[in-house]
């Protein structure tokens, strides 16, 4: 048998199948590896529904509780509040809430709330995730004579009204969250649940 | 001696790798005080790797505990204060020589053919550096450091499609907690120190491998003597290495200075706000990066929209890996180069510092106006720098190195 001749195209087709399964068995490898960043079973488990009293809770106040390790703030707004709130339609990004990741279908109305008067967010920016200061303050002399009070981001001064829902010309580009909650009596609320009504 | 180092190389290559490195590796003689900052880098490096190394001894990477041990290493460790102040002294020295040395590197066209892969394995050394600096500083676990990563990692969120899922895992949470900080504590010692040392050695062995350049930008390896050595050419040691010693004592009074006198600069180099624990419920009121990466926060914050907001801010630093190809000048140094040039840099230089100071103010409408004027400079150097550089009128460059 003579040995000197080299098949070169059957070495090529060798050295190209190797590496192909080499390079499928290294990303299998990979697998366990990057899936291991993503949350562990204690994380996913820990964002239990939280109750909050509002009975002590002024007009014009908030409230922070705490769900899934994010501020949620608890408003009750005052009449004159809501009735500034359609004043500002022209200058927002989203005044009638079309975007509806950013709220459950009861919230999606001109208050952003079940009850009119309590406004529930997530006190978290939808820029990059600072949490927006709480300004009910009429025209203060740091945010303009045309400020009717809401929400500004020290961060990078993105602007919120009072239901929570973003100006334009600001860099964050959604509406704050509401998240998902329902009232277990007239003055506690479930944050975290829908109680059925979605 | 001589036997012992007979006996070694016999078996390892000691005095080739000293010769091809220090004593026979043959520099410009024309080096000035620009190119002390390459070996000061080299400097920082290991007085961050031995600083860190004790640090880890009394950290603990503990959501729980994390600020206290902290706290512990500055109260109750003997010499821990010291050691953490050269550890957070050292973060900002590394900043300070690296943008000298990359400073140097446009001046005198370090980057141009053939050595763009030296510039492309030192601007991987930066971004590698700035992962280091930023997971570190996530590991005091105060109020800046929570914030500060809760800002960087939603950056990613931008992304559109997959953004949310990648912050997601990133984080390894809802938001920044425990497994966070125990992977960026991870990243931070292991990982991101060998990738660093890694990209180190590929720097320097491209740099010995097509020479070093020069403040005329000269090529010495052009005019050589008989026995092929550069006639503009001297060893690297024992010339470079004694120059460099100076350059180190010099370096040491001021990184001296610093970590004994104003460890905290004035609440630049470790902000106040990060001497608070932690509070996922409460932003600080004045959020700013550390000063190093205050230019490109300034960037952010121009752009009143998240996407094209974080793409430029991206854009900032990934052009600056192209340069070898944008400035198409075959003039290298700037001592021969036109004045567009040299103004055209100045005002990057300038843009460059005003943003960084821009970024460090309370946002107001002047300086968010202020930053979009300085951003569009600083991206505008690029775009002057691409067209002009074409048919640059350039002086006549010398056949050898002046002194």
């Amino acid at each position: 048998m003579s040995t000197d001749v080299v098949d070169q195209g059957k070495r090529r087709f060798l050295t190209a199948a190797t590496s192909v399964v080499g390079a499928v068995g290294a990303g299998f490898v990979a697998v366990p590896f990057v899936a291991s960043w993503m949350p562990s079973e204690r994380a996913k488990n820990a964002g239990a529904p939280v109750e909050a009293d509002i009975s002590k809770l002024e007009e014009g106040r908030m409230m922070i509780v705490e769900w899934q390790s994010k501020p949620v703030w608890i408003v009750r707004r005052s009449q004159q509040t809501l009735d500034n709130l359609p004043k500002l339609d022209e200058n927002l990004r989203d005044p009638a809430s079309e975007n509806t990741d950013q709220q459950p279908g009861y919230a999606q109305n001109a208050e952003r709330s079940r009850k009119p008067e309590i406004l529930v967010l997530i006190g978290i920016c939808t820029h990059l995730g600072c949490s927006p200061t709480y300004r009910p303050d009429i025209a203060p002399a740091d945010l303009g004579d045309d400020w009717l009070g809401g929400f500004f981001c020290p961060c990078h001064s993105s602007r919120f009204d009072m239901a929570g829902r973003v100006y334009t010309g600001v860099p964050a580009p959604t509406n704050l969250v509401v998240p998902p909650h329902y009232y277990l009596t007239d003055t506690t609320i479930l944050v975290g649940e829908d109680g059925g009504a979605a | 001696m001589g036997k012992l180092i007979g006996w070694i190389d016999d078996r390892f290559p000691l005095m080739k790798m000293w010769n091809e490195h220090l004593a026979e590796y043959y520099a410009p003689k024309n080096f000035n005080f620009w190119y002390f900052f390459g070996s000061l880098a080299l400097l920082v490096l290991v007085i961050q790797i031995i600083s860190g190394i004790f640090l880890v001894m009394h950290y603990k990477p503990d959501a729980e505990l994390a600020f206290a041990s902290v706290e512990y290493i500055m109260r109750d460790v003997p010499y821990g204060w010291l050691i953490r102040y050269i550890h957070s002294t050292g973060a900002t020295a590394f900043f300070v020589v690296v943008y000298l040395h990359m400073l140097r590197g446009l001046m005198y066209g370090s980057y141009k053919k053939p050595r763009e892969l030296i510039w492309l394995f030192g601007m991987f050394i930066y971004l590698a550096l700035m992962a280091e600096a930023f997971m570190g500083y996530l590991l005091p676990w105060g109020q800046m450091s929570y914030w500060g990563a809760q800002v960087i990692i939603s950056l990613f969120g931008a992304i559109p499609v997959i953004g949310d899922d990648l912050t997601l895992w990133i984080r390894g949470d809802f938001v920044i907690s425990d497994a966070t900080l125990n992977r960026f504590f991870s990243l931070h010692v292991i990982a991101l120190p060998l990738v660093l040392i890694f990209l180190v050695v590929a720097h320097i062995l491209a740099l010995h491998e097509v020479g070093s350049n020069n403040p005329d930008g000269v090529d010495i390896k052009k005019n050589k003597d008989e026995n092929g050595i550069p006639l503009d050419g001297i060893p690297f040691h024992p010339y470079y290495t004694v120059k460099d010693i100076v350059g180190v004592v010099v370096f040491l009074f001021f990184f001296a200075t610093v970590m004994f006198f104003f460890p905290d600069g004035g609440g630049y180099l470790l902000e106040h706000a990060n001497f608070v624990a932690s509070d996922p419920l409460k932003t600080p009121e004045h959020i700013a990066p550390v000063w190093y990466f205050t230019p490109f926060y300034a960037i952010l914050r121009a752009v009143p929209d998240k996407l094209l907001g974080v793409g430029a801010m991206g854009a900032a630093i990934v052009l600056l890996f192209f340069m070898p190809w944008i400035d198409r000048c075959k003039v290298r140094s700037i001592r021969y180069r036109s004045n567009i040039y040299k103004i055209n840099l100045a005002v990057f230089i300038v843009s460059f510092v005003v943003l960084g100071w821009l970024a460090m103010q309370h946002v107001t409408a002047t300086i968010t106006l202020l930053s979009q004027v300085f951003s569009l400079l600083y991206f505008g150097f690029f775009v002057v720098l691409f067209i002009t550089s074409k048919n640059e009128e350039t002086k006549p460059v010398p056949d050898r190195v002046t002194t």
